[in-house]
Formats: C-alpha cells, structure tokens, sequence
C-alpha cells in the first residue's frame, strides 16, 4: 500500500462508482431528457415502480447523508436553522431543506432537478409527512402522492393490511404517478424488474450471511452501508444492481478462500477480535473516524439492524414478479423501523446467536425517534436474554455538533476493555463465553 | 519480596493513588489535585501512597504494642502530619522562590518591586507558623489538604488585611506563580524527611507547656498526656522500626493508570484501562455482591452494571452535562462563599428541600440567588441542589437498567453526607428498602483500587495502537 489514506478500491467499488455517477448526471439532465422526478424516502421505496414509469428517483436522506460525508451538512443546518427550523428536527431535514436553499446541489456537484411528484410510500416515520409538508412549500404545485403504511402492531403482517396497501396503490399512487408521468403502467415491465430485484435479493442475503463465517469476511455496518446501497436505492430492479452484487458476492466468494478478513479504507483489519452487532444508523459527519475506533481495535460488525432499514431480505422477504403490488405493500410493512419493538428484539437476538456477537452496541441518534425511541427497553432486554456486554453510545446523523470524538472514544475504549477483560476473565474462571 | 502494585486514578479534579499487596489489601493511599502537569500530579499521588505503605507497613508491625500503648499510636499519628509538614514546607519554599522570580520578570519598577517583595515576605512570615500550627496540631481537619488550596487561604487571608492598593499586584505575583510551583515535581528522601519530622516532633513536645499556655487551639488528650512525660523514651524505642521502613525497598511489580487523563500518563500501553472498568472492579472487590455501581467524580458520572466477576456488562455515563458532578457542588460551594467541605454538612441541616429546576450548573447559580433574595434559607436551597444532583443520577441509574441489590457507591463525591442522605432515601423510594447500600470510607480511591488489582492480574488490555503517549513535560 503505497499511501494509507488512499482508500482501497475493489471492482465492485468501481462499478458503484460508476452507477453514482450516471445516476446524478442522469439527475442533472432530467428536464432536457424530459424525465420526470420523484422523490422519496429509503424505507418501503417502491423503486421498481418508479422506474417503471421511466421515471428518476431522489431519495432526500441519502442526499442529506452524502452532504454529511462531504463535510457540507453543518452549514446546510444552520442555513436551515437560520429560517425557523428547530434545534430539535430531525437533521436529515434540515440537512436536505439547506441543500436546497443553497441551489439542490447533488453531491457529484451537479444541480439536482426539482420534483415533479412528492412520494410518501412509508408513513412510520412521521417526520417524513413533515418533510415532505415543507418540501411542498420550497416547490408549490408539486404533484403529491402519500400511501398509508400500517405498523406491524401485532408483530406481523395481516391479509387486512395488503389489501388496504394494494387499494392506497391502485386508487390514488398508481393514478398519480401515471398523471405525472404521461404513461399507462406497464405490469410486464414492472414484474420484469421484479425479477431482477429477486436476483440482487438472493446475492444480498448471502452477502449478509458471508459474516456467520469466522472470522468475517466483511464488516456488515460500516462496509454494509455501501453494499445496501444499490439495493436499497435507485437500482433495485435494474440490470446493473444484479451485476454489482453478483460481483461483490463473487469477491467475498474470494476473499473466504484467501481468509482475508473485511476491508476498510486503510486496507483490512489484521485480527478479528470482537464481534458486534449494532443497532442504529452511523454517524455520517464522521464516518471514517468512527469506524476507525472500530477496526483499530479488530472489532467486527457481524450484523446491524440498520442495513435492514431497505427491507428484512434475511428473514425470507422477497419480491414477487407475480404478485407486484402484493409484494410491494409487503415490502413497505416490511421495513426494520416498522417492526415493533418485540420484533426488534427478536430480530437482534437472532443476531447475536446467529453470527456469534461478543456484544451488542447501541448507537442512539439523536435525530431519529424511528430508530432511538425504545433502545434502552432493547439494550436492556438483550443484556437478559444473551448474557452479553452492551454498549450505548450517542451521536447524530448529520449534525457534526452532536458528535464529540473524545465521548465516543472514551465509552467506546471501556466497552473494548470490557470484551476483552471479559474473555480473559471467564477463560481464568472456566466459564465458556 | 513482597510484592506491591499500583493503580493511578487520575481524574479531572483528583489524582488518586493506591498500592495493594498480594491479597488485594490496600496498604497505601495518596491523592492530590490534579493539575495542568497529569505526570507531576500522578507522581504526587504515587509517592504520596509510597508514603503512606510505609506508615501502614510500620502500623501492622507495632500492631500489638500499639495496642497495649495508646503512647505510640499517638506518636505515629503525629509523626505522620508532621511528616506532610516537612513535605509541604519544602513546597513552600519552592513557591517563595517562584513568588520572587515573578517579582523580578514582572515588576520593572525598582521601588514597586521592593514594595511588593517586602510584602511578600510579610505575608510568609504571617501565615507559615499558623500553617505549622495547624499541621502540628492536627488543626486542619476537615478542610481539604492540597498545598494550593491550603497557601491560598492563608495567602488570601493576608492579603486582605493589607491595603486595596496592593491587592492587584499580590494577586497577579501568586496567579502567575502557584501553578509552576505546582507543576513542579520535588524530589523527597523519605529518611531524611522522617528525622526532620522526628526532631519538630521532638520540639513540639518539649514546648508544649509554653505553648498550650499561650494557644487555647491546643486540646489535651489522654493520648497526648501520656506521651507528654514518655517521649524520649517512645521516640528511641520507635527509631529502629521507623528508619527499617525507611529503608524498605517498595517493589512495585506493576501498576494501571486510569481516570479521564489516563491516555496521558507516562505509562505503557498496557497499562492503561478504562476507569469504568475499575471503579466496577476496585466496588466489586470490596462488597463482592455489589450488582450496581454509581460514580459520581468531578466531571462525570457513571452508573455501571456488574457481574459476579467484578465485570462490567454495561453502563451508562453523562458527560454532556455538568449538573450531577463533583464540579457543580465546587461552583455552588463558590456561588455560596464556603468550602466544598460545608456543603454537605450545611445541606443536612435543611428543614425542607427548596425545588431547583435549572439542569444548567451555571444557571443553577443564578437560581440559586433569585431564590437567596425570595428569602429562602441557605440550608433549604443547599437541601434541594443536593437532592437535584441525586435525582440526575437516579435517571441515569434508570438507563443503565436500574439497581440490583446490591448497590455500591464511589467516587469523590461519596464523601458528602447530604449526598449521601438524599441518594439512600430516593434508591430506596426506587428500588425497595431492602436494597443494600455500600458506601466505603475509600469510596474516591474505588478507581485507583480496581486499577491495582487489575495490574495485580496483569489483565492487559490494548487501545488502539496509534495511540499517542504525551511525553512528560520537561522540567
């Protein structure tokens, strides 16, 4: 490795690259290729809809978290906060309304196209209703379509539930996105891309499960999140997404033979001497130093709960090519934050047996009720139920004033210590850990 | 041999250290406020511990004769402060030299610095014999026992007897002077310092009729009566054991350092573990059945979970906020014009506990003088910020999971009685009153405690590897 802050690139990386930068320049030039634009949120997406239609999908909180990543959130926020947003909003909102009032500049740099259609497909986060309130005033006029996801009260999903789904769809997403798109939806054409999202689906899950090997093959949050990406955003669908992940599933293929253990931007990590699994989103005004914390010291994330956000593939969920908007109602309930806190728990349990955790780690936004109301019932929970360590720390999405490095070090650093003393401990005690 | 090892706690506001033997028994303890040098304060600490071993060490071999002897209980007591005597009178002089050199850089003007310099001398002349006085008899009490907070009372004292005119100047000669003299590490010979202290020890005795004539601050006990008219004999018959512990070589066969400026001890790497890690250890090791452990130190707090092993399987730790923490009683102890020390024991007397909404330690203080003014008693207010740090803490016990019986208490700020009180009673309202409440008279040195024993176990655990190390600063 000639330069340590060179990032590592594999070929997969590549073509992820390559996908982003098509994507944003398609973006750029949406209104000369009189594409029509919808914007919509990560959870419960109906991609293979919107494409369909031909046509482009924005997804705010993406765009929010890459301005995170380059630096750029902190001021968007304070631009946001500078005309009446609260210091309590979710900063993804704030983040994404000060991109916008500072020109809706993409973070390949290229302007991003206003909306033609405002797509609510998942309602559990009510932040979103609200965003998508305020979006509406930055473009008035803006078509907008909103379908009603129920919670998954009992822990599952009835027949009662489809139907309601499948009616908001054909009665009033499906009229309307056919008004702003000028086309009559083509059910071929969207089964078609179905079948696509079942093939990426597949290699997805396997990738996932790639971390039950020891030692991991990949890290399953910090890495993860790139990996979900293609899946969980405008690609589902799409030739391309099926090639990515047959092309990552193939290096991870390779990297189990080699026993090399997961990538990170200075290389690997060398030993594998935790295995966590996290709950929460990252923090993305510090990405890289927060993961460093975590592959300086050969912990791996084996599972997380967050690159479950884009739907519960490893618990059996796919697409059906014959049941489109059956399958796309499922799809929306069947997202992580629509689970209700049992499921959760359940979910994580699995986990930790399922990938062999040393612990369990917390991440608490401060930002986001979805995911940060009920983890301490979670942590707590767990702490019972597996015998095993946990850890809890805060930080924020996008805001970089509510990450402090020194805390997350400091807690961090214990919770290591803990791990570790832990297996000294219970080794000189006799206990099987 | 036997074997020792050590554990430095150094916090933001104390720097604690404590030396165990082979059975985990503390036999050594020293503390001192921690200061801008992390290395000078925790080479305070340790040699303070080194210190003190040696008086434990001396102690356990008298054992029997002191028990049959009040005499040589007595002496050794007295021996000891006196001993903390000579110690800080080598400070003492090392500030007078520093209060000079300030003079010199800062005072350009021939006859203001004489001025100043004469002062000077004045103030020293004034306050050493009354700082003597104490030490000899055992005066100092309850007030804290750090060099610069005890000059800087008596220092202060002086100053205002003089005129206002010099006020600025003798305040801006001491602030720029205290902290090198402060970040200075002094070498000490233990033996050597031992007989300076055996001799004033020797004096004292000898002039104690004059002086208990002329001081009514000297109380008579049947201890001191005794060894009043026995003391040449006493003083041979300890000489031999005093200067065998003298000469003991303390072989610390390894050490921990941990506490907020853990990363900066001069230590090796693996000696470094987390302080939460050893608060849990150091409680668990001395009530073994302890589930719960709250800290409440300087700058945070922390509410930990143990298993039967003394291991940690979680905790939760506020650091964003101040009001809960060993700070916010030294702000309102400021904010009221007393000591930190009469806190807690004003706080007790309260008859009711006046409500304090502000969760903002500087808005606490203004609180605190809006509800002086409404005419709410001191003692009333003192009640309710009392019970207002325990009410944060028993939301962040809540996140942690709660208390389990049983339930142990550390840090510095177990020292205070009415954080004690309030602390029992709403653990209790909580949790049932059959939870058991542990509350050690080492509770602050739980940290340094659970180090050493870590550091007995050699249990190593590694940080990230590129983590700097700061040098020492040199001297």
């Amino acid at each position: 490795m000639a330069n340590p802050k060179e990032a590592i690139k594999e070929k997969s990386m590549v073509i992820q690259k390559d996908m982003l930068a098509k994507q944003f320049h398609e973006l750029s030039k949406a209104k000369e290729l009189g594409k029509k634009v919808v914007y919509t949120f990560v959870p419960g997406n109906l991609t293979e809809l919107i494409l369909a239609f031909d046509m482009l999908p924005v997804y705010p909180e993406i765009n929010a978290l890459q301005s995170g990543m380059r630096k750029r959130s902190g001021s968007y926020i304070k631009d946001a906060e500078k005309i009446g947003f609260s210091e309590d909003v979710c900063t993804y909102v704030k983040c994404d309304i000060g991109m916008m009032l500072n020109g809706n500049v993409g973070p390949t740099g290229e302007k991003l196209p206003d909306p033609d259609l405002l797509l609510l497909s998942y309602t559990g986060c009510f932040t979103f209703m609200k965003w998508f309130e305020n979006l509406e005033r930055l473009y008035p006029g803006v078509e907008i379509a909103m379908l009603h996801t129920p919670y998954q009260e009992d822990g599952r999903i009835t027949e009662e539930q489809i139907s309601y789904m499948v009616k908001q769809l054909k009665e009033d997403v499906i009229p309307k996105m056919e008004k702003v798109s000028g086309k009559k939806l083509d059910y071929d054409r969207l089964s078609k891309m179905l079948e696509n999202s079942v093939k990426a689906e597949n290699l997805w899950v396997k990738i996932l499960e790639s971390a039950k090997n020891k030692p991991s093959p990949i890290d399953s949050y910090f890495a993860g999140v790139y990996y979900m990406g293609p899946l969980n955003t405008a690609f589902r669908g799409t030739d391309i997404a099926v090639e990515y992940y047959t092309e990552l599933y193939n290096e991870i293929q390779e990297r189990i033979s080699q026993g090399l253990l997961p990538i990170n931007p200075e290389g690997e990590i060398k030993e594998e001497r935790f295995r966590l699994v996290i709950e929460g989103p990252p923090n993305w005004t510090n990405f890289r130093e927060f993961w460093k914390i975590f592959y300086d010291m050969g912990a791996v994330i084996v599972a997380s709960t967050y690159t479950k956000v884009g739907g519960l593939y490893d618990h059996g969920f796919r697409h059906e090519p014959d049941k489109p908007l059956e399958s796309l109602s499922k799809y929306c309930m069947g997202c992580y934050t629509n689970l209700n806190l049992p499921q959760r728990i359940d979910l994580i349990e699995h986990y930790i047996k399922e990938y062999s955790a040393d612990g369990f780690l917390i991440n608490s936004i401060k930002s986001c009720n979805s995911f940060s109301a009920g983890q301490l019932l979670i942590m707590r929970e767990i702490e019972q139920r597996c015998s095993i360590a946990v850890g809890f720390i805060e930080s924020d999405l996008v805001d970089p004033r509510y990450f402090s490095y020194a805390n997350i070090k400091n807690r961090l650093e214990s919770y290591f210590q803990m791990l570790e003393q832990r297996k000294i401990i219970m080794q000189q005690e006799g206990v099987p850990v | 041999m036997n074997k020792y090892y050590l554990g430095v706690d150094l916090g933001s506001t104390t720097s604690k250290a404590v030396i165990i033997n082979e059975k985990d028994e503390i036999i050594g303890r020293g503390i001192t406020n921690t200061r801008a040098n992390y290395s000078v304060a925790a080479d305070i600490a340790r040699d303070e511990a080194i210190y003190n071993a040696r008086f434990s060490v001396l102690k356990k071999k008298l054992e029997a004769e002191m028990r049959a002897k009040p005499e040589y209980n007595k002496y050794i007591t007295d021996m000891e402060s006196v001993f903390q005597y000579e110690q800080f009178k080598v400070r003492l002089d090392k500030l007078g030299d520093e209060l000079v050199k300030t003079c010199n850089i800062f005072f350009k003007d021939e006859q203001q610095r004489e001025d100043i310099l004469n002062n000077l001398r004045n103030i020293r002349r004034a306050f050493k014999p009354k700082i003597k006085h104490d030490y000899l008899y055992n005066n100092l009490g309850a007030k804290n026992q750090f060099f610069r907070d005890i000059v800087s009372e008596k220092y202060n004292e002086e100053v205002n007897k003089l005129s206002m005119s010099l006020f600025e100047s003798l305040m801006t000669v001491w602030d720029k002077s205290i902290s090198p003299a402060e970040n200075e590490r002094v070498q000490f010979d233990f033996k050597e310092l031992i007989h300076k202290a055996m001799d004033e020890l020797k004096e004292k005795y000898r002039n104690l009729p004059e002086t208990s004539a002329e001081n009514t601050s000297v109380n008579f006990d049947a201890e001191m009566n005794l060894l009043e008219g026995n003391f040449d004999h006493v003083s041979e018959s300890l000489r031999q054991h005093i200067d065998e512990i003298a000469e003991l070589d303390f072989n610390i066969t390894n050490m921990t350092g941990t506490g907020y400026g853990r990363a900066l001890l001069p230590f090796p790497q693996e000696c470094i573990c987390s302080e939460i890690l050893c608060h849990a250890f150091g409680a668990h090791a001395v009530f073994p059945d302890t589930r719960t452990v709250l800290d409440i130190g300087g700058q945070d707090t922390k509410a930990i979970q143990v298993d039967k092993y003394g291991l940690v399987t979680s905790f939760q730790m506020n650091d964003r906020c101040a009001a809960g923490c060993g700070r916010y009683l030294g702000y309102i102890a400021d904010e009221m014009s007393i000591s930190l020390n009469e806190l807690g024991p004003m706080a007790l007397q309260a008859e009711k506990e006046v409500n304090i909404c502000s969760t903002c330690t500087v808005f606490a203080g203004a609180e605190l003088r809006e509800l002086t003014n409404l005419g709410e008693k001191r003692p009333d207010i003192l009640g309710g910020l009392h019970k207002a740090i325990i009410m944060r803490a028993m939301s962040l016990l809540a996140r942690s999971g709660g208390v389990y019986n049983e339930f142990t208490f550390t840090g510095g700020v177990a020292r205070n009685p009415a954080v004690i009180k309030y602390l029992t009673q709403l653990v209790k309202e909580n949790y049932g009153v059959n939870i058991k409440i542990n509350i050690h008279t080492d509770s602050i040195f739980m940290g340094a405690l659970g180090g050493a024993m870590f550091a007995r176990r050699s249990l190593k655990a590694d940080l990230p590897a590129n983590k700097p190390i700061a040098e020492p600063e040199k001297k």
